[in-house]
């Protein structure tokens, strides 16, 4: 989608009845509706195995939350820069806004590091894929499983980021629309939505 | 003006991380299991709402964007219903095993 806007105004999307900028902002909603099936079902599975389990480990005392909930509060950090980017565009100022836009993707990047160090630190103190010190095996495999799942989202919601700093670098100045940014900004709030999501129903409940 | 565009993204910034400071605080309540779970999942509900509605600007699109955007909330609603046979399957299961299990018992 980055590379076909890149070209400059003239390919510009069409408008859409449903969304008065463009079709790609359509586009966008519908693919994060099939993605958010996705993450339910993920989610409706694990508490389903729950549900079911007679051993299963209390989540908040095994994972710890203090770090988790930085993580959280950093994800939400990164929604706010993201509609500061979008904001300063709206202004006319690219520069400020590309700041911000890689203030959002260095907040992504922090959050999969401290990810990879708690999985890390976890699976050193016996959580497995496949079993795990505490009791149901299932609570190792749907924990990596969702919190994968996401992370994967927030590594690619970084590319896109990347990739979105690098078409706003190559239009000129004023842009004609900066519609693709705020499309960005959908998938960007989206991962931040599931990962509330994923937060209250994997370390909190 | 721009800013008559947007909404006032630093007061939803505030508002999401009181709702979480609010959700860490919940959990230890001395309050039944029961009810700190129902409070955890309307609190995650509400910030989700605060930003697909703010950040995402759906509380400015069309009406039928936001139909597009519930469709996934109602498809998991109705995944949670069909998850819940068997649950209860295995409730009555592991309550049968125990039925089985007490005479046995009680003979020895």
């Amino acid at each position: 989608m980055t590379a076909a806007t890149a070209h400059g105004a003239a390919v510009e999307p069409a408008e859409s009845p449903l969304t008065p900028e463009s079709w790609g902002k359509l586009g966008m909603w519908i693919f994060l509706a099939g993605d958010a099936v996705g993450f339910g079902t993920l989610l409706a599975g694990y508490g389903a195995m729950r549900a079911t389990s007679a051993d299963w480990p209390n989540p908040y005392e095994v994972l710890g939350i203090n770090l988790t909930a930085l993580m959280t509060f950093l994800l939400i950090c990164s929604s706010v820069t993201m509609v500061k980017a979008l904001e300063w565009l709206s202004r006319g100022d690219k520069n400020r806004a590309k700041m911000f836009l890689l203030f959002t993707a260095v907040g992504g990047t922090i959050f999969v590091s401290l990810q990879a160090y708690e999985w890390t630190h976890l699976i050193h103190r016996g959580l497995h894929i496949n079993g795990n010190p505490w009791g149901a095996s299932l609570f190792g495999t749907s924990f990596f499983l969702v919190t994968g799942f996401h992370g994967l989202h927030v590594t690619a919601g970084v590319i896109y980021l990347l990739a979105t700093i690098g078409v706003v670098s190559r239009r000129r100045q004023p842009m004609a629309s900066y519609n693709f940014v705020e499309i960005t900004g959908l998938y960007w709030h989206f991962v931040d939505l599931v990962w509330i999501m994923v937060f209250t129903f994997m370390y909190l409940l | 003006m721009a800013e008559h565009k947007h909404p006032n993204y630093m007061a939803i910034f505030y508002y999401l991380a009181i709702l979480t400071a609010i959700e860490l605080g919940v959990i230890f309540l001395p309050i039944s299991k029961v009810i700190i779970a129902v409070l955890l999942c309307v609190f995650a509900v509400w910030k989700a709402a605060l930003v697909a509605m703010y950040f995402m600007h759906l509380k400015l699109e069309t009406r039928t964007l936001g139909l597009i955007a519930v469709t996934p909330l109602v498809i998991a609603t109705l995944l949670v219903f069909v998850l819940l046979p068997d649950g209860f399957a295995v409730a009555k299961k592991t309550s049968d095993d125990k039925k089985v299990a007490a005479p046995a018992a009680a003979k020895h």
